[in-house]
């Protein structure tokens, strides 16, 4: 082993070149799932199903949109980064790169086509 | 010694050597329920979509939705969405340095089991 301070060892934010952020943002966005996720559920679960009317009506109601706006960016945020862990653990090279690339496509267009819907629906 | 092959080294996790243990299934099902759970955002954002497009379009996405495949796939969802938030909370008090011996772990992979079917009953009765 190479002889190294303890500085050293801690420069560079580790192999991941980020430290400890990702792992952070994780149980940052989880904390957050956890209150939100729930409520989307109650307000979503009664939802599907109803008429159309019905569905336009609590859909531009404001705690509704709302929670879903926040369920999809903090939840499709959730999805990319998780995304990650799991193809830097099971692919590697051009694979893994496309995959991510894929994965963070799916997550923003997801979020942002549900975003219009929403605010399609709210105004 | 040197590596002879250094483009083929194994990735974690190394699945063939584990037997099979609650604490290891309740990590891959949280990952299998995490990935798995992209279907169910992909269909509510559909019907999201259709209700804000018109009412036939609506009609379509919802109908497909509450179709007995479609209940079948929102059910199983639901299932996956309670076993990842508890499983989820329970990696949060892992990670905060609690419940790591193996009993205490065990028992709260039993907890996440048992309490994703109860929390998946109880919504589908209060929906």
């Amino acid at each position: 082993m190479r002889y190294l301070t303890d500085r050293k060892r801690a420069e560079g934010r580790g192999a991941a070149h980020s430290g400890t952020a990702h792992h952070w943002y994780m149980q940052v966005s989880a904390f957050g799932l956890a209150l939100i996720v729930p409520t989307f559920l109650f307000i979503f679960g009664r939802a599907l199903g109803s008429s159309h009317a019905e569905v336009l009506e609590v859909f531009s109601r404001p705690v509704p949109a709302i929670v879903t706006a926040l369920m999809l960016i903090v939840g499709m945020q959730h999805f990319r980064k998780g995304m990650q862990t799991v193809l830097e653990d099971y692919t590697k090279k051009s694979t893994r790169k496309a995959l991510l690339m894929i994965s963070a496509t799916l997550s923003y267009g997801l979020a942002a086509t549900g975003l219009f819907a929403l605010a399609k629906i709210a105004f | 010694m040197a590596d002879v092959n250094p483009g083929e080294r194994p990735l974690s996790p190394h699945l063939s050597i584990y037997r099979p243990q609650l604490t290891s299934i309740s990590s891959i099902l949280n990952r299998i329920t995490g990935v798995g759970l992209l279907l169910s955002a992909v269909l509510i954002v559909w019907w999201l979509l259709a209700a804000a497009t018109s009412a036939e379009a609506y009609a379509q996405a919802n109908g497909v939705i509450t179709s007995m495949l479609g209940d079948l796939v929102m059910t199983l969802s639901l299932l996956a969405v309670w076993f990842h938030y508890l499983s989820g909370l329970r990696h949060l008090y892992f990670d905060a340095g609690n419940g790591l011996d193996v009993e205490t772990a065990e028992k709260l992979g039993w907890v996440v089991v048992i309490g994703s079917v109860v929390l998946t009953a109880l919504t589908l009765i209060i929906i």
